[in-house]
């Protein structure tokens, strides 16, 4: 159980009222501060927990191996003056106290880099619609950005209250203490911790303070050791499928595989002959089976004889295509962007672009286990929003909300699986057929990667012209299934209508200046379950736009790195500096080896431009991917470790994607099972990697997403530099002979 | 018929049919969590630990085929004492998601049981089969040349 569920009584919560960043938009019931949802208070502050133990920050957001929960903490401790080592870090309830007030910034119309400040204030009042919609979501890359006026804020209004409670004590005033090291300290020497002023500090009402300035930081911009650190190189960090519990029974499932579709008939008696199985359960579209172990209950789902109804959409890849292609015909979506005449502009260069559906394939397996004892549901997943689990789970057991508890373990990786709540609605299902007895579920990873939300696959055409060396057209639409439909009535029971800005994003919204320039999305109806796979739209439309600009580059006969220089230095200086940046850090301009080519690729997303340029290696026949350099410009660099690892991570990511990866179907079902059919980088087939961080972005940055898009289209650009063959379709295995 | 297995130095008696594989009956007859299940197939190496020092894919040897003493990544070293490797881990700051890790150090230290003093051709090759999704390859292979130093005796 999380330390928050039995706080001693010597525990108090204290700081300030919930403070939210940006102009005074929006009406009084969206001000009005969130309870706080922690235990014990009588405070208004949802974000941290002194006890004799310690220091305890809970930020409310998942720790999927981003580090959000280390950098949100080093914000509140900065303006607590606590020392690093003293933190520790909890996720905390599932509380529409931690609403996610940037998810929303960047709803609005315009392309990230061409907001203006009124247009962001707009984008922070539909953030805290956020509240009302009990946004607590860990995704978008937005921690830092909306925790960052936040966390440092209920960490300099705790430290006001901690010196106001002292000095009551020392009968002075709060002017005449300073705080250091986790105690308030008096002119004459006298040190008193935290710990002795927490229960009379939650009783002062929150003071309002404003944040310290950048300029006197001692924990945030420099590279802190994240406190998970030790557990998970000792294996006693806990997972979702690590949790353990007095007379728990390990099950497994498998569903229908053509998603969606129902079990016409099933045989149990096979899997009940298994040694270790204990009872097979009829979900209705599937089996559980209940067992001793993890492995005796995998053993049985894939026992059970069963007989499958049909899929609710066209049977293989092919006709998903066609169904995609067909929506070229119907009327636009959205034209998110439309500058100049880019219909009445001839086209000299055309291309089609066709990117494949994909799988998360998080290293932990699909898992959540529950608890139902009639009255009450304890359920404990990895996920990214809780929120969504906890409505999830109420339904799937027919229980109220508020009686309902979930608890966040660690997570064996997100990328955008774990927004959805399906694992958890499965356990759910299976706990309530076993009252009172706590039940594991636990995913094979053949069920993983067949029963995924997966990256939508699309089509893009392109129309585009030179002139003068330079790009004067660029009129691109993109087809594929509408993400924001599907996913926000699924997760949200709200369809999100109107423009799907998922479907264009990373197309529409590039730092470029062509005068004829136009993207227009086209939404299809497959019927295929699709969802957000880390950095979205993006990670189709990076490769697309990218790998259009080169093509118009060629066409133009200029050297593909300069050519972008040019078009974008006057739409955004930032974006132009990344672009120099990853000049000079691969040498760019200086004499390549025989049998090496260059890509270079350049993807604003997330708030964050990022260019990336690629190294390919003729090994005799067999292509390696070298070397890779980073750039980007997050505005503020909160942790620069961090960050890189990010940055890094991202582009392997997206790496592993272009080389190995795609989703098809036939007979309703997904053909790829396992890692040997959907595979990644490994670390002889990883470049080296070298990342720079830039700080000239005005606006703060995300930093878990947009290190992908860029990384295809610098690899494919590479190869086209390479061998000649231009690259429109992934995964690129394909097409080259890639050391893998 | 119980089996009897020496576990991270203890004698352990375990219950269950002789095909069940070790990484099963680590972590769910005996709780000892710190080794993962990722693939089932031996594709991913999450599930790595020692048997008689070798490193090993725990899914895929049945109870009744260990053929000698395990151990697991929470016997080679804990937050209080860790090992020379998680030590490295800890200063490079490896982990991201962190759920491969203990596959990949349980990996690194049979590597170093055979080569005290690897080159980077050698580490990629031995941790060609230990898959991350968070992409921490840099830091591991950075943490690796660190510990063999460390272990070597020599400081960094």
């Amino acid at each position: 159980m999380s330390r928050i569920g039995k706080i001693a009584r010597r525990t108090f919560l204290i700081g300030s009222a919930a403070i939210v960043g940006g102009v005074a938009f929006g009406v009084w019931k969206v001000r009005q501060p969130v309870p706080n949802p922690l235990p014990d208070s009588g405070s208004l502050n949802a974000f941290l927990v002194i006890d004799q133990r310690g220091v305890t920050v809970v930020t409310g957001r998942a720790e999927m191996g981003q580090g959000a929960q280390t950098t949100l903490a080093a914000l509140l401790a900065e303006e607590l003056d606590i020392d690093w080592p003293q933190v520790r870090l909890e996720h905390g309830p599932a509380s529409e106290a931690y609403y996610n007030a940037a998810l929303f910034e960047g709803a609005i119309g315009g392309a990230d880099y061409a907001l203006r400040d009124w247009q962001r204030g707009v984008g922070s009042a539909l953030g805290e619609v956020g509240k009302l919609l009990g946004t607590q979501i860990t995704g978008g890359s937005t921690s830092l950005r909306d925790g960052f006026d936040r966390l440092r804020l209920a960490g300099a209004s705790a430290r006001e209250a901690l010196k106001r409670a002292a000095a009551v004590r020392l009968n002075t005033t709060p002017d005449t203490l300073r705080t250091v090291g986790g105690a308030v300290i008096s002119r004459d020497g006298t040190r008193i911790p935290y710990a002795d002023l927490a229960e009379a500090a939650a009783r002062i009402e929150a003071p309002q303070v404003a944040p310290r300035d950048p300029s006197t930081w001692r924990l945030l911009g420099r590279e802190l050791p994240r406190p998970d650190m030790p557990a998970k190189v000792t294996g006693t960090a806990t997972y979702g499928v690590d949790v353990r519990l007095p007379g728990m029974k390990f099950a497994s499932v498998r569903m229908n595989p053509r998603l969606g579709g129902t079990m016409l008939s099933h045989d149990p008696a096979p899997a009940l002959a298994i040694e270790g199985v204990e009872r097979v359960l009829d979900l209705g579209d599937g089996v559980a089976v209940v067992a001793r172990n993890t492995w005796a209950a995998m053993r049985g789902v894939e026992a059970v004889e069963v007989d499958w109804g049909p899929a609710p959409y066209p049977a293989d890849t092919n006709a998903f295509y066609t169904r995609i292609a067909q929506a070229f015909g119907d009327s636009p979506n959205s034209t998110m962007r439309d500058d100049g005449d880019a219909a009445g502009t001839e086209a000299t260069i055309e291309a089609e672009y066709r990117l494949p559906y994909l799988a998360h394939a998080t290293m932990e397996p699909m898992t959540a286990t529950a608890l139902f004892t009639g009255e009450a549901l304890d359920l404990w997943a990895p996920n990214q929003t809780p929120l969504v689990q906890l409505k999830a789970a109420a339904k799937a057991s027919g229980l109220d909300e508020d009686a309902v508890t979930v608890h966040t373990t660690f997570l064996g990786g997100g990328f955008g699986r774990r927004l959805e709540s399906d694992y958890s609605a499965l356990a759910v299902r299976v706990a309530v057929q076993m009252p009172g007895i706590p039940v594991q579920v636990t995913w094979s990873r053949e069920e993983d990667i067949t029963h995924d939300t997966y990256r939508p696959g699309v089509i893009a055409r392109l129309r585009g012209a030179v002139q003068d060396g330079r790009a004067v057209l660029f009129d691109a639409q993109v087809a594929g299934e509408g993400l924001m439909a599907q996913a926000g009535a699924r997760m949200m029971g709200l369809p999100i209508a109107g423009p799907d800005r998922a479907l264009v994003e990373g197309l529409f919204d590039q730092p470029y200046a062509i005068p004829h320039y136009r993207v227009r999305g086209h939404t299809a109806d497959v019927g295929v379950p699709v969802g957000f796979w880390r950095s979205v739209g993006s990670s189709h439309n990076g490769f697309v736009h990218e790998g259009f600009i080169d093509e118009l580059a060629h066409a133009a006969g200029r050297d593909p790195l300069a050519f972008r220089l040019d078009l974008v230095r006057p739409e955004s200086a930032v974006a132009a500096g990344v672009l120099e940046a990853v000049r000079e850090m691969s040498g760019w301009d200086t004499p390549k080896a025989p049998g090496t080519g260059r890509g270079v690729a350049l993807v604003w997303s997330f708030g964050t431009p990022v260019a990336e340029v690629v190294e390919v290696v003729d090994a005799g026949g067999t292509i390696r991917i070298a070397r890779g350099w980073i750039a980007c410009d997050v505005g503020t660099a909160l942790d620069p470790g961090i960050l890189r690892a990010q940055m890094e991570g991202g582009m392997l990511f997206g790496l592993s994607a272009a080389v190995h990866q795609e989703i098809t179907f036939a007979d309703g079902r997904v053909e790829q099972r396992n890692f040997p059919d959907f595979d990644a980088m490994r670390m002889h087939s990883a470049p080296r990697l070298e990342t720079r961080i830039l700080t000239a972005n005005p606006h703060m940055g995300g930093a878990g997403e947009p290190g992908v898009p860029p990384a295809a289209p610098a690899l494919a650009n590479a190869l086209f530099d390479l061998t000649g063959v231009r690259a429109r379709e992934l995964p690129l295995w394909r097409q080259f002979r890639l050391v893998m | 018929m119980p089996t009897v297995l020496t576990i991270n130095g203890a004698e352990r008696t375990i219950d269950a049919p002789g095909d069940t594989p070790l990484l099963w009956v680590l972590r769910d007859e005996l709780s000892l969590t710190g080794t993962k299940f990722g693939c089932g197939v031996a594709a991913c190496g999450a599930c790595t630990v020692m048997i008689d020092g070798e490193a090993v894919r725990s899914c895929q040897i049945g109870l009744a085929d260990v053929w000698g003493p395990v151990t697991t990544i929470e016997g080679l070293g804990t937050v209080e004492a860790p090992h020379p490797l998680q030590r490295a881990w800890i200063r490079h700051q490896v982990a991201q998601c962190g759920y491969c890790q203990s596959g990949q150090i349980m990996q690194a230290a049979d590597l170093l049981a055979r080569n005290s003093d690897p080159d980077d051709a050698q580490i990629d090759e031995a941790m060609a089969g230990n898959l991350c999704r968070c992409g921490t390859y840099g830091r591991i292979r950075t943490a690796i040349h660190d510990a063999a130093a460390q272990m070597r005796g020599e400081s960094q």
